[in-house]
């Protein structure tokens, strides 16, 4: 067998388990970022896989903005007893019930940018040296830069005029006190990687990925799942479509798309023909053409 | 789900074609999504007229460029059918040599863009040395805007010649030509009908051919500890095969600590298999004995590493604070780190002539010179033309924690 023979998923599969491994010998408290979407639960697939025979080596932070996708919340417990980890809760509300940031008002209110201070604050408290997420370089156009080993300075900030180039697979994971790491295994993997690799791995996700009759509000030409935490507007009205989701934030504001692949294979061939970029159905992208790189800077995951 | 990973960078002088090739290559791959075609089109409407302008796929990073923020490399991903690939790109022109060493580190082919107009420009002989100077395996020439020069054979055909006298004194294993025109999209993805008198492959095509990591597997087995992990009363390390073969029952032995032993087994993911080759990320089972820790690198008991606390290595200097003489640096080198200091300047090399002249002066941003590096303690190392992956190193400064160079041992 030659090095060669390594396909593409196993090679960007061997590529975040070095890293995973790099981050646990170059750190004293590292966390995983767990948001209970598809891209978190593959980091865990292959942090077991990193470690094994030894459970994982980290802890599992949780930004509960209190907008949860019921079905996540169970996927999130189930995983953390049968890994055996610590798990962080870090809510939203009691940032808010703090007073240190205010609840944005309105329709298209979201908790999504409060969710900054709540991180940060948790980073803090826990004295987290390493947060570990699932972001991907192909996500987003201000992503494309972003490097595997991310330095944020002691407020938590992307300052960038401090960020490290980095050469082979040589990552500089040197830090003052109080600064922390950003880490990103799965920089290199695109959408399409990593329902392929769900595919092989056969790894279990929540349902909201496959297509189902939900019911659903339009907004923003997006369709937005009816909750508790939905108020209608004067023209809006709830509605029965086939839907899957392709990204699960906060419940408020994460658009389905129309859709009748309800297994992994369909999703598979569903996102190889895909034309529109995962994060389109955001409506917090939407707002404004730099608005993830606004949020980024302030310490977003 | 069987294809294979290609990386590679892309060089091109300012206005040489580079972005609008990127673009080229994306949207004629059809791997731009219609929400990010929308925009470029909302936008090409607006400035160039209504002609799809390519160069705008890439184009996100260029008002940071302006704004003084350091990008060194941005990564852009596609596939066809039979390959996928990224690109890890360079932008920015001032600290150009910086920014190229890096993206081009993380690759094993680089695309170098010349303007047919122009022929070879001094940052052509810049891109062409660094890619020498990294080892790639792949060196692609792209002669680009042939429809200025009315797909013009006789211009093609100059070039090749200039460049090929230009390298004679590099080592580049596999040098490739091609003519393209990146604006019109000939032999780019798709074939041309201009100029007949080219009957090479497109450049997919060829980028869908080029051999993979050929360096890797015909080296000796490296493989850096990265942890131990704890299983019990079996001695098992966790790491990266960087090169090579390992096979249960191997006699080995870990360096610098010089500890022996045998591969009582190989895991991955929990599953036993019999041998590991390069770039497989894996655990070890040891015999109970080794005394192992993280740095050490196992190799076959009949290939050893080098051994020692100084060694020449080319430096290419990429931060803006000058080097100093008295200044201790962190060295990381895989998965080892060590206090090191600049001992001497041996010589600077001039980047556009590929010359070498003396200088003592320390070493500024872009500098790319030879020199001696001593170590508090001894570490085992390869050179870099035998292995990448034990041969490169970074220095990284421990006041700032900056890294400031990027190295690799003669
Ligand atoms: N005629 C012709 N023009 C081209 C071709 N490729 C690129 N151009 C033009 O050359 C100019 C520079 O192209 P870019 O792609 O922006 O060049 P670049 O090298 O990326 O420039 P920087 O990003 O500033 O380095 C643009 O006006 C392009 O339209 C080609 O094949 N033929």
């Amino acid at each position: 067998m030659s090095d060669s023979s390594l396909t593409f998923i196993d090679e960007l599969e061997s590529e975040a388990i070095y890293i995973l491994r790099e981050v646990s010998a170059k750190f004293k408290n590292p966390t995983i970022m767990f948001s209970g979407g598809k891209d978190s639960i593959t980091l865990i697939h292959l942090a077991k896989k990193a470690f094994y025979p030894q459970k994982i080596p980290f802890t599992l932070l949780h930004v509960d903005t209190g907008h949860n996708f019921p079905e996540a919340i169970c996927r999130r417990d189930s995983l953390v007893d049968e890994l055996e980890v610590d798990l962080i809760v870090a809510k939203v509300q009691n940032t808010i019930d703090l007073g240190r940031v205010k609840e944005e008002q309105g329709e298209n209110a979201t908790r999504n940018s409060l969710q900054i201070r709540t991180l940060l604050d948790a980073i803090k408290d826990r004295d987290i040296d390493c947060a570990i997420g699932g972001a991907r370089r192909d996500e987003e156009k201000s992503r494309a830069k972003e490097r595997f080993f991310s330095h944020r300075n002691r407020n938590g900030e992307w300052d960038p005029k401090n960020q490290r180039p980095e050469l082979w697979n040589l990552f500089n994971g040197a830090y003052h006190q109080g600064e922390h790491f950003r880490v990103f295994p799965i920089s290199n993997w695109t959408e399409l990687d990593i329902w392929q690799y769900i595919e092989r791995e056969k790894i279990q996700l929540p349902s909201l990925y496959f297509a189902h009759e939900r019911e659903v509000v339009k907004r923003n030409n997006s369709w937005i799942p009816f909750s508790d935490f939905i108020k209608l507007g004067a023209d809006e009205k709830i509605e029965r479509k086939k839907i899957r989701f392709r990204t699960l934030g906060d419940i408020t504001i994460t658009g389905g798309i129309e859709s009748n692949a309800d297994t992994v294979e369909e999703i598979v061939q569903e996102v190889a023909a895909m034309r529109q970029t995962e994060r389109g159905n955001r409506i917090d992208d939407k707002r404004s053409e730099t608005a993830m790189e606004d949020r980024k800077r302030l310490g977003y995951f | 789900m069987e294809s294979q990973l290609l990386r590679f960078t892309t060089a091109g002088s300012v206005d040489n074609g580079k972005s609008t090739l990127i673009g080229r290559l994306l949207y004629d791959s059809k791997s731009i999504f219609e929400d990010q075609l929308k925009s470029v089109e909302e936008i090409s409407r607006r400035t160039a007229g209504g002609d799809l302008n390519l160069a705008l796929f890439t184009d996100g990073l260029r008002d940071e460029v302006e704004a003084g923020i350091t990008i060194d490399v941005a990564y852009r991903y596609f596939a066809t059918p039979h390959r996928k690939f990224i690109i890890a790109d360079a932008p920015g022109h001032i600290e150009f040599t910086r920014n190229m060493v890096t993206a081009a580190s993380t690759t094993d082919t680089i695309l170098i863009i010349v303007d047919a107009k122009q022929g070879i420009t001094e940052q052509t002989k810049r891109h062409t040395f660094i890619a020498s100077l990294l080892n790639l395996s792949n060196v692609v020439v792209c002669v680009n805007k042939m429809d200025l020069v009315d797909w013009n054979e006789g211009v093609y055909k100059s070039i090749l010649t200039d460049f090929y006298k230009l390298t004679s004194q590099l080592q580049l294993p596999n040098l490739q030509f091609i003519p393209i025109s990146a604006l019109k999209g000939d032999n780019v993805v798709n074939g041309s009908d201009q100029m007949n008198w080219y009957s090479g492959s497109t450049l997919i095509s060829l980028l869908e051919t080029l051999p993979l990591d050929s360096k890797l597997c015909n080296v000796p087995a490296r493989f850096p500890i990265q942890l131990l992990l704890d299983a019990g009363d079996r001695k098992v390390v966790a790491g990266r095969v960087e090169g090579g073969l390992l096979f249960v029952g191997d006699e080995i032995t870990a360096s610098p600590s010089g500890s022996t032993g045998i591969i009582e087994s190989i895991n991955i993911d929990g599953i036993e298999i019999l041998s590991a080759s390069g770039r497989m990320s894996i655990s070890i089972g040891l015999s109970r004995e080794m005394d192992v820790q993280r740095g050490d690198i196992l190799t076959h008991s009949s290939k050893l590493l080098r051994l020692s606390d100084k060694f020449d290595a080319m430096l290419c200097w990429l931060s803006d604070v000058d080097s100093s003489i008295e200044t201790t640096y962190d060295l990381q080198l895989g998965t080892t780190n060590e206090s090191a200091s600049i001992q001497q300047i041996h010589h600077k090399i001039d980047v556009n002539s590929f010359k070498s002249y003396v200088d003592k002066k320390p070493l500024s941003m872009n500098d790319i010179c030879k020199v001696e590096i001593s170590l508090v303690k001894e570490i085992a190392f390869d050179a870099y033309s035998d292995n990448q992956a034990t041969g490169s190193f970074i220095l990284i400064d421990k006041r700032t924690n900056a890294t400031v160079a990027a190295g690799m041992i003669l």
